[in-house]
C-alpha cells in the first residue's frame, strides 16, 4: 500500500487526494483577508507612534490597571470554566437523559447571542435588584458591577469553548480504559486522576486558553455588568474605546497590541505545553 | 406544456411589473441618509414623515430618509471611516469638528445654519425616584455621604460631557471660581458614582432597568422619555444651574457633492427650524431653538434655571484639555 502512495506521489510530492493548489491557495487568500491584514494594520496603525509613545502609552497608570483586571478575571474565569466544562462535557457524553439534545444545543447559546444582550440580561439578574443577584445581597455579596460580576460575564461567553473541546476527546475515549483501571482494583477517583484526565488534559488546556483569550478581548457584556470605575473594574478594551472617542486611533491600536502579543503568547505557550505532554503520552 | 404556459404568464406579469414600477419612479427618489445618536431615534422618526410630505410638495421630489443610531462618537466615526452620511446630527459640535478634520465637511459648517448650528437644545437634569427619598434638589446634594449616583464616564462617552461641564458650572458659582474647592467638589460626586457606564444609554438602563442608584444625572429629553414610560416610578429635578447642551447639526460636503444631494440635504437641516418642526422637537422633549415655539412648552421645561454655555469654558478644544483629554482633571479624580 505504501508503495502505491509513493508511486503516485510524482515528481512535485503530488498527493493521493487532488486539488492541494487551489485548497491551499484559497486558505491563504481567505486567512489574509480576514486575519493576517487585519492584524498587520493594528501593527501599522501603533507604528504611527514612537516607541516611547508607545511605553507611555501602555504603561500609564490607569491602561495598566485596566490589563490587570482583564487578564485577572479571564484569567479566574477560564478556571472555573475548565472545571465546570469538564463537568458538562462528562454529563453530555456519559449519560442518556431526556432532554440531552436541547441541553447540548444550549451549551452554544453564548456563542449565538449577541454579547450585549447576555451583558444587559445577566446584569439584571445579577444586580442587587435582580432575583439571583437579591439572594446573594441578602448575604451581604455584591455581584454586578464588581469583578465578580465581571467574571461571569466572562464565564459565560467563555464556556462553550472548554465544553467543545472535551467533548470529543470523551467521546472517543474507550470505555475499556475505564473497565480495566476497575478490574486493576482502581477506585472511582483514582480512575479519573490516573486514567481519564490525562487524556482529556490537552483538550481541557486548548479550551482554557480559547475561553481565556477570550476573556481578555470581551468588552460587549463586561462593560454593562462591570461598574467600569477606574482602577477597580474597568477593564482594557473600555479603555480602547476611550481612545477612540477621543480619535486617538493611534493609542487605541497601541493599547489592542499589547492585548494581542499577550493573548497570541498564551495561546503559544498552550500550544508547546500540549505538543509536550502528547511527547511524554506517546512515549 | 400547460407548465411552461404558465411559467411564460408569470415570466411576463414579473417583466410587465418592472416595467411599470420604472415607469412610476420617472419623478425619481432621492434617498439621504442622516448619522445621528442614540435619543432623537423618535424624534427623527416622526420629522422624516414630516419633511418627506413638506419636500414632496416643494419640489415633487420623493425622499426617503436613511436613520441611524448609535453612540455619538462612535457615529462620527463611522462617517469618518466611510459610511456615507448625508447630513449628521450628533450630540456635540467636537464630534462634527472631527468630522470636518477628516476633510469631509467644509470649516465654518457652525456657522451655516440658525444658532450654531443647533435647531433644538436640551439641558441636563436630575431623574430621582419617586417622592424623591434622598431629598434631592440641586447639585449639593449630590455630594453628601450616601447619595448613590449614577452618570456616565465622559472620556468614554462625548454626551456625558455635558452632564460633567454643568456640574462644574454649579460648583464654579458656588465657590466663586476657586479652583480647588471645585476640584474637591466634583471629586466628591464622581465618587458617589456607583456605576460608570460607557454611554448615556447603559447609564439610563442602570438606573432604570436595573434600579441601580438614588439619582440619574441625564439629558432632559432622555429624563422625560424615562418618565413617560414609567410615569408614576420617576420625578425629574432641575437644578437651579445647569448647561446648554446644544446638538449640532451639519450637511456632509464631500458626501453629498458626491451623490448630487446637496439640495435636499440642506433643505433637510433648513426644514428642522420650520416652526412644524421645532414644535415635533418640543413634542419629543427637546427644548426648540425657536424662542416663541420654545414659550408654548413652558409647563413641560423648567425655563427658571440658569443655563451656561460652553461658550463658558472658552470653547470645547479649550474645555477638552482642561477636563477630558488623558490625564487632565477627570483622571486626576481617580487614584488607585
Amino acid at each position: 500500500m505504501k508503495e502505491l502512495i509513493k508511486k503516485t506521489k510524482g515528481k512535485y510530492g503530488k498527493k493521493i487526494i487532488p486539488g492541494f493548489g487551489i485548497s491551499m491557495g484559497i486558505t491563504i487568500s481567505f486567512l489574509s483577508l480576514i486575519v493576517l491584514i487585519p492584524m498587520a494594520s493594528i501593527i501599522v496603525n501603533a507604528s504611527g507612534l514612537s516607541f516611547e509613545e508607545f511605553i507611555g502609552i501602555v504603561t500609564e497608570k490607569q491602561v495598566v490597571s485596566g490589563y490587570k483586571v482583564s487578564f485577572l478575571c479571564a484569567f479566574i474565569a477560564a478556571l472555573i470554566n475548565s472545571g465546570f466544562g469538564v463537568i458538562l462535557a462528562w454529563v453530555l457524553v456519559k449519560y442518556e437523559f431526556p432532554g440531552k439534545r436541547i441541553l447540548d444545543g444550549l451549551i452554544e447559546l453564548p456563542f449565538a447571542l449577541p454579547t450585549a444582550v447576555a451583558g444587559i440580561t445577566l446584569t439584571a439578574l445579577y444586580s442587587d435588584k435582580g432575583w439571583i443577584g437579591k439572594i446573594f445581597a441578602g448575604a451581604g455579596i455584591q455581584i454586578a458591577y464588581t469583578k465578580v460580576g465581571i467574571i461571569i460575564a466572562m464565564v459565560f461567553i467563555g464556556i462553550p469553548f472548554v465544553v467543545r473541546a472535551i467533548q470529543p476527546v470523551l467521546e472517543k475515549l474507550d470505555t475499556q480504559y475505564e473497565e480495566a483501571a476497575t478490574m486493576l482494583g482502581a477506585s472511582g477517583s483514582k480512575t479519573f486522576l490516573k486514567v481519564i484526565l490525562p487524556e482529556i488534559f490537552p483538550a481541557m488546556l486548548t479550551g482554557f486558553g480559547l475561553a481565556l483569550a477570550r476573556g481578555i478581548g470581551e468588552y460587549g457584556s463586561v462593560v454593562f455588568i462591570a461598574g467600569n470605575i477606574p482602577y477597580k473594574t474597568q477593564i482594557a478594551p473600555l479603555l480602547i474605546m476611550t481612545k477612540l472617542e477621543q480619535y486617538k486611533y493611534a493609542d487605541a491600536t497601541g493599547i489592542a497590541l499589547v492585548m494581542l502579543i499577550a493573548s497570541f503568547l498564551i495561546l503559544l505557550i498552550i500550544n508547546i505545553v500540549q505538543s509536550y505532554m502528547n511527547k511524554v503520552t506517546n512515549n | 406544456m400547460n407548465k411552461r404556459r404558465l411559467l411564460s404568464l408569470g415570466l411576463t406579469l414579473v417583466l410587465s411589473i418592472g416595467v411599470l414600477t420604472g415607469c412610476g419612479s420617472k419623478s425619481e427618489i432621492i434617498e439621504i441618509t442622516n448619522v445621528s445618536y442614540d435619543p432623537t431615534r423618535e424624534f427623527y422618526e416622526a420629522y422624516n414623515e414630516e419633511f418627506k410630505a413638506y419636500w414632496k410638495e416643494k419640489t415633487d421630489q420623493e425622499v426617503t430618509i436613511v436613520q441611524s443610531h448609535g453612540g455619538s462618537g462612535k457615529q462620527a466615526r463611522s462617517v469618518i471611516e466611510g459610511n456615507e452620511a448625508d447630513v449628521v446630527t450628533l450630540a456635540l459640535a467636537q464630534d462634527i469638528t472631527a468630522i470636518e478634520e477628516a476633510g469631509l465637511i467644509e470649516a465654518g459648517w457652525i456657522d451655516e445654519f440658525e444658532k450654531n448650528s443647533s435647531p433644538y437644545t436640551s439641558t441636563i437634569v436630575f431623574l430621582v425616584r419617586s417622592g424623591n427619598p434622598k431629598n434631592i434638589k440641586d447639585w449639593d446634594d449630590l455630594i453628601k455621604d450616601g447619595v448613590e449616583v449614577i452618570t456616565p464616564n465622559p472620556k468614554s462617552s462625548g454626551g456625558a460631557r455635558w452632564n460633567f461641564l454643568a456640574a462644574w458650572g454649579f460648583a464654579d458659582e458656588l465657590y466663586g471660581g476657586a479652583q480647588d474647592k471645585i476640584t474637591e467638589f466634583i471629586t466628591k460626586l464622581y465618587n458617589n458614582v456607583i456605576v460608570l457606564d460607557s454611554g448615556a444609554r447603559g447609564s439610563t438602563t442602570t438606573f432604570v432597568e436595573n434600579g441601580q442608584g438614588d439619582v440619574l444625572i441625564a439629558w432632559e429629553n432622555e429624563a422625560y422619555l424615562s418618565l413617560k414610560e414609567h410615569p408614576d416610578e420617576y420625578e425629574i429635578i432641575t437644578p437651579s444651574i445647569s448647561i446648554l447642551a446644544e446638538p449640532s447639526v451639519a450637511v456632509v460636503d464631500e458626501v453629498t457633492k458626491k451623490r448630487d444631494t446637496a439640495e435636499v440635504a440642506s433643505g433637510y437641516i433648513s426644514y428642522l427650524y420650520s416652526d412644524a418642526a421645532q414644535r415635533l422637537a418640543g413634542e419629543n422633549y427637546y427644548r426648540p431653538s425657536n424662542e416663541e415655539i420654545l414659550q408654548e412648552f413652558s409647563n413641560v421645561f423648567d425655563l427658571n434655571s440658569r443655563l451656561i454655555t460652553i461658550d463658558d469654558f472658552g470653547g470645547w478644544e479649550e474645555a477638552s484639555k482642561e477636563f477630558f483629554v488623558d490625564g487632565a482633571l477627570f483622571d486626576q479624580i481617580y487614584s488607585e
